[in-house]
């Protein structure tokens, strides 16, 4: 492509205004144009694939959409990047008080605020992350009626701007573990490859909600509560343990499941629940093959109906 | 020679009116979602009496290094050609081959986030564009010289006036190295003397060589920059051919006719010329402030046409400034002629030096209750006021910059300081104004 455009700028010999017709046509002779075009503009076929060669001219502005979002997120805030720590903290203590001292539910035999601790890092992270990529497409309008870009980096770049936060409020877990005592065991590798499972579960989820809403503005109400309405559905605040047998199969369809009892596990040294992981895995690829496809056939109308 | 563009067959269809979808409810739209793969596969084109054609079967070819306009009313299709060369939008048949890079300017300054600085900004603004980072790097000192805007450059843009704004999303746009560079109407912002610069820049960018296609509604800019015109109208391709011929005729169409959207909701009443005139009586876009500004309606009416309210007013980018309103003072157009002309004079315009107006037109039916048109606020023409701020009794230091960021009328006042300092800002009327009727 280099190639092309020295050849266009060497043609550029004419300082003056633009030529009469004539003339310009002689310039034209030294512009060499590849055999096959660049791109065709054509109505998509049903059947859409991914364009990788376009997500990859557009790598960069993955990043640049990633810092902004950490940038301006905590711009005129006091208290700046403490929040990515006080919130987990604080829904810690909340959960410790109500849920493991006055309902007094049991914790696998983990003391209960870092039985909480595992999974309310996952959990704020998953509702986050959805909910900010579910309202980034809408919220990124007037980049879509003015630009083209691969439309997957907008909620993709809500995803990860997450992610980075989720890797900050990591940091709690050391100051608690030391307090209880609590030293990990070879089970702690385990952590990398789950909280990238959890990342592709949020990133599944955001990007449909995302398509979604740019047509049913709907998702944006619903959307708080229905993670609410999921969170009670995923062993944040009880383990798995706390069901009868026969529910927690059921359980298990729900990828949050296996995701959170194989944090707690690998980060307190628990045999892990490998069904539960299995089966949250496969759940969150089927998701994630759904999501793209949706999102892919969508993706051309927003520009006309967001 | 091959071309750069080859646009074959181009078709876009639109759905007009309200979506029915927006009230389904979240069952429906879950449902639907879940089946909509499988519905996917059996759907083809849209049809039926709530769609419009916004293009219909465009041809034309663009080869390497040609500036073309394209031209043509509001609602033509030109926005949607350019929309759907940038990809932002996909056309329902036809195709287009694209044989170079392609960036699209269909408005300066998408994405800026007014929270970040002028620096992070260009970053963020190029990257949209489709600069790469090491591009925009390479580039940087030269878009902040371009802006003028160096001392600001760490500021948050929240904080930037809108001039300084428009400039510096021009310059990022400006330093783009695309073949083929789409732009539209982003003359239209700034002050003349910014304009001016856009308009060298673009030439530059002609003279290198590269493909532009340049949607503008001035014409005078199409004139100057483009070889070849394309006139668009209705969606479809009315005339392509050297920019001069296809102007002169567009011109002339323009004149004679505004089109559909002066004609009121019922059709009994159509506005079929605007002219403005200046104090010398003469036919005028440029006005000093404090000059006259006298607006002259051509009209035909039907021959049972009731009569009607109508305002004329100055309206700045956003809002509506001044008027002379019917339904106000109660005159009214009179009917049952079949033509006529009316018009109005504002006495001393307001209006301040280095920015653009737009004149209005807008009314309500004899019920004084019913729009007169489908749309309100109907521009009819532009007017430019010139002049200097000196020449205006404005002497402030930076007063010539700022001008064109001030407020957009210019009302007489006094100041007072206490213990007698008073300051009486009199008139704004332009000197050269005054010196003219003494002659």
């Amino acid at each position: 492509m280099d190639t092309i455009q020295e050849s266009l700028v060497e043609v550029g010999v004419d300082p003056h205004l633009p030529s009469p017709v004539g003339e310009s046509a002689a310039r034209h002779h030294a512009v060499t144009l590849p055999e096959k075009p660049l791109v065709i503009i054509k109505p998509r076929q049903s059947f859409v694939a991914l364009d990788l060669r376009s997500l990859w001219t557009y790598r960069e502005l993955l990043y640049f959409l990633i810092w902004r979002d950490v940038k301006v997120r905590y711009k005129q805030t006091a208290l700046g990047v403490t929040w990515v720590l006080l919130q987990p903290l604080i829904m810690i203590v909340i959960f410790s008080t109500l849920f493991g001292k006055v309902a007094g539910l049991p914790s696998d035999g983990i003391p209960y605020p870092l039985f909480a601790c595992a999974s309310v890092l996952a959990w704020t992270f998953l509702s986050s992350a959805v909910t900010k990529s579910g309202n980034s497409l809408v919220g990124s309008a007037h980049l879509i009626t003015k630009v083209y870009f691969p439309r997957l980096m907008i909620p993709a770049a809500a995803i990860c701007a997450a992610a980075i936060d989720l890797i900050i409020a990591f940091a709690v877990l050391v100051p608690m573990m030391v307090y209880y005592g609590v030293v990990p065991k070879w089970q702690v590798v385990m952590v990398l490859p789950l909280t990238v499972e959890l990342i592709l579960l949020a990133w599944a989820v955001g990007m449909w909600m995302s398509a979604l809403n740019v047509k049913y503005r709907d998702v944006g109400f619903a959307l708080p509560f229905l993670t609410q309405i999921w969170m009670f559905l995923s062993p944040v605040v009880y383990p798995l343990s706390v069901l009868p047998p026969r529910f927690r199969l059921v359980m298990m369809f729900n990828p949050m499941t296996g995701i959170i009892e194989g944090f707690r596990a690998a980060l307190f040294g628990l045999p892990f629940n490998w069904l539960a992981i299995l089966i949250s895995t496969v759940v969150v690829l089927l998701l994630l093959a759904y999501a793209l496809f949706s999102f892919r056939r969508m993706e051309r109308e927003f520009a006309d109906i967001v | 020679m091959k071309p750069i563009i080859k646009v074959e067959n181009l078709s876009k269809q639109y759905r007009i009116g309200a979506r029915k979808e927006s009230y389904a409810t979240l069952r429906d739209t879950i449902a639907g979602a879940v089946r909509a793969p499988f519905n996917a596969l059996g759907r083809n084109g849209r049809s039926g009496k709530n769609t419009i054609w916004a293009l219909k079967d465009v041809n034309f070819e663009v080869v390497p290094g040609e500036v073309v306009g394209i031209i043509g009313r509001n609602g033509a299709g030109k926005s949607t050609l350019l929309k759907i060369l940038s990809q932002i939008t996909e056309p329902t048949t036809g195709q287009v081959e694209v044989y170079g890079r392609i960036a699209s300017l269909l408005e300066v300054g998408t994405g800026f986030h007014p929270e970040l600085s002028g620096r992070e900004n260009i970053f963020l603004n190029g990257a949209i564009l489709g600069m790469r980072r090491a591009e925009i790097a390479h580039k940087f000192d030269e878009i902040v010289a371009f802006a003028e805007t160096e001392k600001f450059i760490d500021t948050p843009v929240k904080r930037y006036s809108s001039g300084m704004l428009v400039r510096l999303a021009f310059a990022v746009a400006a330093h783009l190295e695309p073949e083929i560079l789409l732009v539209d109407e982003v003359l239209a912002v700034g002050d003349v003397a910014f304009q001016k610069k856009c308009l060298g820049k673009m030439n530059d960018v002609a003279s290198k060589g590269r493909t532009v296609l340049f949607v503008s509604h001035n014409t005078a800019a199409v004139q100057k920059l483009c070889q070849r015109a394309v006139w668009l109208e209705s969606g479809k391709v009315k005339e392509d051919a050297a920019a001069s011929a296809v102007l002169e005729n567009y011109l002339h169409e323009m004149q004679d006719d505004f089109g559909s959207d002066l004609a009121s909701r019922n059709g009994d009443f159509v506005i079929t010329k605007a002219r403005m005139f200046g104090e010398s009586g003469q036919e005028s876009q440029a006005f000093m402030t404090g000059e006259s500004l006298r607006v002259e309606l051509d009209y035909k009416c039907a021959r049972n046409f009731p009569g009607a309210y109508l305002y004329i007013g100055i309206a700045n980018r956003e809002t509506l400034l001044f008027a002379a309103n019917m339904c106000l003072d109660g005159s009214r157009i009179p009917g049952g002629e079949e033509s006529g002309k009316l018009s109005v004079t504002f006495k001393e315009l307001p209006l301040a030096p280095h920015q653009r107006y737009y004149i209005k037109v807008g009314g309500r039916a004899s019920d004084n209750q019913t729009p007169l048109f489908e749309d309100s606020d109907i521009e009819v023409g532009v007017i430019q006021v010139v002049g200097s701020t000196a020449d205006i009794h404005l002497n402030g230091e930076a007063s010539e910059l700022l001008i064109s960021d001030s407020s957009s009328v210019l009302v007489p006042y006094e100041w007072d300081f206490g213990k007698g300092r008073v300051r009486n800002i009199e008139s704004f009327k332009n000197v050269k104004l005054l010196d003219h009727r003494s002659f």
